[in-house]
C-alpha cells in the first residue's frame, strides 16, 4: 500500500477561463519544490491543465485532488456537469463537442483527453450523463521500476 | 539562435521587461494557435509561436516549459497576460508578420520543428 505524503484539493469553476490553469501552475511549483524529475512534472501538469480546461469548458464545478505518495502522483478530477455519453469516442484524437468560444481560447480541438491519456501511467474515467465525470490519473515516480 | 536575433529578423516588439534576449538561446519552434497542440509535443526550452494572445497562451507556456513566446499577426496580449509572463520569466514578443512568414523565416535561419 502506497504511503500518502502530500494532498491538496482545488476547486475549479466551470466557465472561468481567466483562472483556468492556476491550479496546475501551483501543482508544478509544489513538484518543483520536491525536486521531482522534470519530465514527470511536465507530464503531471499537462494532465492537470488539460483536465482543468475540460472542466472550465464543459462542467459547472469540480474538485481537483492532487496527491503524492511514495509511489506515484495522483490527479483526481470529479466534476458536476453534463457527463460524457461515449467515453471511447471522447478519447479519440480530434473528436470534440467544443463551441467557437472554447476554440477561441485555444482549446476544444479534440486533443485534451488524448493528451491526458498519453501522459498517464494509469487512467480511469467514469461518467454519469447529466451528473458528472470522475477522472483519475496516476504517474509513477519511479519510471525504471515499472517499465 | 539568440532571441535578440529573432526579434530583429521578425521585426518584433519585446513586451516584457528585464529579459536579456541577447543571451537567451532557442533552437526549436512549437507553432500553433491550439494550446493542446503545443502540449501534445512539449519540448522544454522551445520557442512558442502563436496567434492566441489570451492568458492561456502563457499558462500553456509555463506548463510546457516553453522558453519564450512570439505572438503573430499583429495581435497583442492584454496586460494581465504580459504580467504573468513577466512574473514567470518568459520573454514575450509580438510581430505583425503572419504565422506562415514567421515559421518560414525561422526555418531559413536553421530553427527546427518538432515531430508529432
Amino acid at each position: 500500500m502506497a504511503e500518502e505524503l502530500f494532498r491538496k484539493s482545488f476547486t475549479i469553476l466551470g466557465g472561468n477561463f481567466d483562472k483556468a490553469g492556476e491550479s496546475s501552475s501551483e501543482i508544478k511549483e509544489v513538484l518543483k519544490g520536491l525536486h521531482i524529475d522534470p519530465t514527470i512534472i511536465r507530464r503531471s501538469v499537462i494532465i492537470a491543465f488539460e483536465a482543468e480546461m475540460n472542466v472550465v469548458m464543459y462542467a459547472n464545478i469540480a474538485t481537483l485532488s492532487f496527491i503524492i505518495t511514495d509511489e506515484d502522483i495522483c490527479l483526481e478530477m470529479a466534476d458536476r456537469g453534463p457527463g460524457i455519453a461515449d467515453i471511447e469516442q471522447a478519447m479519440q484524437e480530434g473528436f470534440s463537442t467544443a463551441n467557437d468560444k472554447m476554440r477561441e481560447m485555444g482549446f476544444g480541438f479534440g486533443m485534451g483527453l488524448p493528451n491526458i491519456k498519453k501522459n498517464s501511467d494509469f487512467l480511469a474515467i467514469e461518467s454519469d450523463v447529466g451528473k458528472g465525470t470522475k477522472l483519475s490519473a496516476r504517474i509513477r515516480l519511479n519510471q525504471d521500476a515499472c517499465s | 539562435m539568440k532571441l535578440g536575433e529573432i526579434r530583429d529578423i521578425l521585426q518584433c516588439d519585446l513586451l516584457t521587461a528585464n529579459n536579456d534576449i541577447s543571451i537567451i538561446e532557442v533552437d526549436t519552434v512549437l507553432a500553433s494557435d491550439g494550446m493542446s497542440e503545443i502540449l501534445a509535443v512539449p519540448h522544454p526550452g522551445a520557442l512558442m509561436v502563436t496567434g492566441l494572445t489570451n492568458i492561456q497562451s502563457v499558462r500553456t507556456a509555463i506548463i510546457a516549459d516553453v522558453k519564450a513566446i512570439i505572438y503573430v499577426r499583429g495581435r497583442l496580449p492584454n496586460d494581465n497576460t504580459v504580467s504573468l509572463a513577466q512574473e514567470k520569466g518568459i520573454p514575450v514578443m509580438a510581430t505583425r508578420l503572419g504565422m506562415f512568414d514567421v515559421c518560414g523565416l525561422l526555418r531559413e535561419c536553421g530553427m527546427k520543428g518538432v515531430k508529432y
